[in-house]
């Protein structure tokens, strides 16, 4: 079995997604009769059809009301062959926000386009944002076909452009008819030009690329487990690569090296662990570790600085003379990023940290890679970053900003004075401890 | 479908960088994420605690927590809202199993409420959940002064709840607003709270029924016998096979008890929660029950259908 296969979508609104998608778990049989006849009941006062397989999809009610997708859905189904997670985002306003997010965990993204409208400027930005979130699988569905009277020219024309906008990618087109059902489960006759596999056949086959594997070791310490006076564990889920029993890693931001004791599970000890599994490693020199530090093989980047792409997704605009939280692996800093994005805007910026981070560029390591920014104010979640570049310093020492102006900028940037003195408070004690 | 045997790791083969991509299992895969979300909560809140409701995905739930924490105990208590209508063999379950693997339960009942009459026959379904379950948590959450609470929920439930969050914010009241959720990225938790705020954890959001029964089976986690089938007395209500095996289901006219194989497919109180004709008395077949079946195991529960969007409303008002 070719295991699990996390799969996100994007289309412009209209272009058909939730009724493609509605109809994949409909004639998946992933979708229960119960929920069936609900669907049916409401789709009385609709005109899309006998069923509105959109209507399986669109789960909150301000969107059954308005007719509109404004979250990302999650789908779970499976065939004989394979079990899916299919993030369902949204087409419209929000949806580099959304979309965004539903390809920071999908191995293939989905990207359906009107046959009557062709590639449309938005669907170039979509495709710009899952390539951006590093994705190499892709699905171009060219929805509506029938509409078109399936004519193979509209197809291939759509498929020529996106094979300009998305050189380097593995691209598989589909001609199809969501609300008609052609070329969804199974190969349409009405496409007798049409050679390749209908869409749920791809998707149940496809050997997608999964580099964690492959990548140096990596696991990013999130607990420290300490349960009597003789363990001594480091908690956390592998973001790369493999480790075993006596192998070689270094501890970071310390640089300091130990060897593997044991990889302790509940299941028992196992004498390897790879990329995704979740353990807790002991090692064979006692060695100062606590949460947010990484355990790790091979060469790394440990730095204050780096440049990134940067997704805001945040009504307030991005400021850069603000302090944000950064959240990266199990490591929290305070951060500053050197110019302003607004919402849904995607930027190259660069970013200053408090306090080290230990990382790998986002196209080598998505795990160590990748980044979230938070409003100390209102706590919301207001971008996700990409680490492109480090910026390596000539001379740490002068770039370095001083314990003062350090002080400064925690000051700067709390939005409350209560918030000022206390941060102030902590990294006098930091510094002094 | 089966998990890989202790101190027997998944085979190799070329390089072993190369990885168990093809063989990889997907309940591994769920675990490990589960694993790492339970993780994230101990490691940025002052006092979490797992929601207890004795169903097979707390039972789940729990050989989770053993496993996040090994080789330390789980370091959070248990907290089960006590409708009092629960089936006596989960109060039952619930209190052998939580001894035996010696986690600390905290039992939480809206004595008020019972005193005044709540029940689901009187005050009709959605006053009863109001006050026996979704009240009845604030309360003990609040009591407790929890900062982060783990539920069983799954997003293949329930429409509404594909939309929801790992880590799902609740006001100082406990509500949930469904328009103002953090996007959640990677594997990147967003833990930082105001305070009164707390958030809900939904550990096993990946899952799906089938994949709670295949862990289960897989692991041999024992859950209560109410999910197997055997004869038992019921009264037929629409759809719904009503179990007369507690005292708490009044027959209304016309109606008349009757012996049915049949089991559960979800366990809630137990005048709203319906059993279905089954004749699958194992895990096994349970799991071949299921993939067969063409209804979603929330059907019978008659609380999600008193009024449309009906668990939307109730996730707003606090519930899970």
């Amino acid at each position: 079995m070719p295991g699990l296969l996390r799969i996100c979508t994007a289309g412009s609104v209209d272009d058909g997604k939730s009724t493609l998608i509605g109809r994949l778990l409909y004639d998946s049989r992933s979708v229960y009769e119960d929920q069936v006849h609900s669907v049916q009941k409401a789709s009385r006062n609709r005109t899309a059809g006998p069923i509105d397989f959109s209507l399986f999809t669109d789960g909150l009610k301000a969107e059954r009301e308005q007719g509109i997708t404004i979250d990302v859905a999650y789908r779970y189904f499976a065939t004989a062959r394979r079990k899916f997670i299919l993030a369902d985002t949204p087409g419209h306003e929000q949806y580099t926000r959304n979309m965004a997010t539903g390809a920071s965990t999908a191995d293939l993204a989905i990207l359906l386009v009107d046959a009557r409208n062709g590639v449309r400027v938005q669907s170039r930005r979509h495709a710009h944002i899952a390539r951006l979130l590093g994705i190499k699988d892709y699905v171009l569905a060219v929805n509506k076909m029938d509409l078109v009277e399936f004519d193979r020219t509209v197809f291939e024309d759509v498929v020529e452009e996106f094979d300009r906008i998305l050189p380097d990618a593995n691209l598989h087109a589909i001609p199809l008819s969501a609300l008609h059902g052609d070329n969804v489960i199974t190969r349409s006759e009405r496409t007798p030009w049409f050679e390749g596999a209908s869409l749920l056949e791809f998707l149940e086959t496809v050997e997608v690329e999964r580099t964690a594997l492959s990548r140096p070791f990596r696991l990013p310490v999130q607990l420290v487990m300490r349960p009597d006076q003789d363990f001594r564990g480091y908690a956390g889920q592998i973001v790369s690569g493999s480790v075993a029993p006596g192998d070689l890693v270094t501890v970071w931001p310390s640089g300091r090296a130990s060897r593997v004791k044991r990889i302790v599970t509940w299941d028992g000890d196992l004498s390897i662990a790879h990329a995704g599994m979740s353990v807790t490693l002991t090692l064979e020199d006692e060695i100062d570790i606590s949460r947010g530090d990484l355990i790790a093989i091979g060469d790394i980047e440990v730095g204050q600085r780096f440049k990134a792409e940067v997704v805001w997704m945040d009504e307030r605009p991005l400021d850069p003379g603000r302090v944000y939280l950064m959240k990266h692996t199990t490591r929290t800093v305070t951060a500053e990023v050197d110019h302003g994005l607004v919402l849904n805007q995607i930027g190259s910026v660069t970013i200053s940290t408090t306090r080290p981070i230990v990382f790998d560029r986002y196209a080598e390591n998505r795990g160590t890679g990748s980044f979230i920014l938070i409003d100390r104010s209102t706590n919301f979640t207001a971008g996700a970053g990409m680490i492109t570049d480090p910026i390596r310093e000539r001379s740490p020492i002068v770039t370095k900003p001083s314990a003062a102006e350090r002080l400064a900028r925690i000051a700067r940037g709390a939005p409350t004075e209560a918030e000022a003195i206390a941060g102030v408070k902590k990294a006098l004690e930091d510094l002094l401890s | 479908m089966a998990i890989a045997a202790p101190h027997h790791p998944a085979p190799q083969s070329g390089p072993r960088t190369a990885g168990p991509s093809a063989g990889y299992d997907h309940l591994r895969a769920l675990e490990a994420e589960s694993l790492h979300i339970m993780r994230e909560v101990v490691a940025e809140f002052e006092r979490p605690v797992m929601l207890y409701s004795i169903g097979k995905d707390s039972s789940v739930l729990l050989r989770l927590a053993q496993k996040a924490f090994y080789p330390g105990p789980i370091p959070f208590p248990l907290l089960h809202v006590d409708t009092t209508y629960k089936f006596r063999e989960m109060i039952e379950f619930r209190d052998n199993y939580v001894k035996e693997i010696g986690a600390r339960l905290i039992v939480h009942t809206n004595t008020e409420a019972i005193a005044d009459g709540t029940q689901p026959f009187l005050v009709g379904t959605q006053r009863c959940c109001g006050a026996l379950k979704t009240k009845s948590l604030l309360d003990a959450l609040e009591a407790g002064g929890f900062d982060a609470a783990f539920g069983g929920a799954r997003r293949d439930e329930e429409r509404s709840r594909a939309k929801e969050r790992i880590f799902s914010l609740r006001d100082a009241s406990g509500q949930w607003d469904p328009k103002n959720q953090r996007p959640e990225l990677w594997q990147l938790l967003n833990s930082r709270i105001h305070h009164g705020e707390s958030i809900r954890v939904f550990p096993l959001s990946n899952w799906t029924e089938i994949d709670v029964w295949s862990y289960i089976h897989a692991e041999s986690i024992p859950v209560v016998p109410l999910y197997f089938a055997r004869e038992r007395e019921v009264v037929v209500r629409g759809e719904s096979l009503i179990s007369l095996e507690q005292p708490f289901v009044p027959l209304l006219p016309g109606e008349r008890p009757q012996r049915i194989t049949c089991r559960m497919r979800s366990l809630g109180c137990s005048p709203c929660t319906g059993a279905v004709r089954s004749e699958a008395d194992t895990v096994p077949k349970i799991i071949e029950e299921l993939i067969a079946t063409k209804n979603s195991e929330r059907q019978l529960r008659v609380i999600d259908h008193d009024q449309d969007g009906s668990m939307e409303l109730k996730k707003r008002e606090g519930y899970f």
